[in-house]
């Protein structure tokens, strides 16, 4: 879709704008909310990346996807504000499984429910998207950032990266605990219900 | 087989590696010894699917739709951007 989408921009067509607008504006706009401290200062990174997309585009080469290109710019923008990333952040987790939840060898001390056989009408989309939406909003920004890119967004491991500037390693490192910190939470709305 | 045992990792360290695991970033010899307690290991098999179903459920989460007003406020200021 955005490579086709990406040659009509170039050619100035104003549908293919909007298309772009309707598919990225929310995703950038909750993605720029983990870097600036307010709505307002994200609603103008947000159009500050727009405008930079309509004034870059006949510059890009199409060397990383249009979409980790969009979200790069984003990132600068954000950055270029000066803002620090919310420091109101959680503190971070250390471990991916509450230590309580292992005996004293390392070995689970309760066995794990089976999430894939009868759970699947528990696990329906449309009735934990708002949970997990909630759940990610939560975590702290740089795993929030992480995590939208790579498992809500779907970029790459190099593209995601790219982005947020950072290495490989890090970037595993916060996408485990934010993945970790999901599933927990999953697991814990599944026992409640 | 001392030697061998010592190698062996236990559930707790194996809850840590999941995502090195699945992100292909483990050496030869963690992902064998990884997959070889993930075999041995129906509580860590179970783990490691609540996480490839977590990731799955992360994927399903949908934009909030766009305001009829602010799809018009930035087509006005594309517009304006590339008559600029």
């Amino acid at each position: 879709m955005d490579d086709a989408l990406l040659s009509r921009l170039q050619d100035g067509d104003e549908e293919a704008f909007v298309t772009l607008v309707a598919r990225y504006q929310q995703p950038m706009l909750r993605f720029a909310r983990t870097m600036v401290h307010t709505q307002a200062v994200a609603e103008e990174v947000v159009q500050d990346t727009w405008m930079g997309v309509v004034r870059g585009i006949d510059r890009f080469e199409g060397r990383s996807s249009l979409k980790t290109w969009l979200f790069r710019i984003l990132t600068n923008r954000a950055r270029s504000t000066g803002a620090r990333e919310p420091s109101h952040a959680p503190i971070e987790a250390l471990h991916s499984v509450d230590p309580s939840r292992f005996t004293t060898n390392g070995q689970w001390a309760d066995p794990l429910d089976r999430w894939t056989e009868d759970s699947e009408d528990r696990l329906d989309a449309a009735t934990w998207s708002p949970m997990l939406k909630a759940a990610l909003d939560d975590l702290p920004p740089r795993q929030r950032q992480v995590v939208m890119l790579r498992d809500v967004e779907g970029l790459s491991n190099e593209e995601t990266c790219a982005v947020l500037d950072i290495t490989s390693g890090n970037q595993r490192i916060l996408l485990h605990r934010g993945r970790s910190r999901l599933r927990e939470i999953l697991e814990a709305a599944l026992r409640e219900g | 087989m001392l030697l061998l045992r010592r190698r062996d990792i236990v559930c707790q360290q194996a809850v840590e590696l999941v995502t090195d695991y699945l992100e292909g970033a483990l050496s030869r010899r963690d992902r064998r010894r990884f997959e070889a307690h993930i075999r041995a290991c129906p509580n860590c098999t179970a783990y490691l699917e609540q996480i490839r179903i977590t990731i799955e459920l992360t994927g399903t989460i949908e934009p909030e739709a766009l305001t009829p007003e602010a799809r018009a406020e930035l087509s006005d200021l594309y517009r304006r951007w590339r008559s600029e």
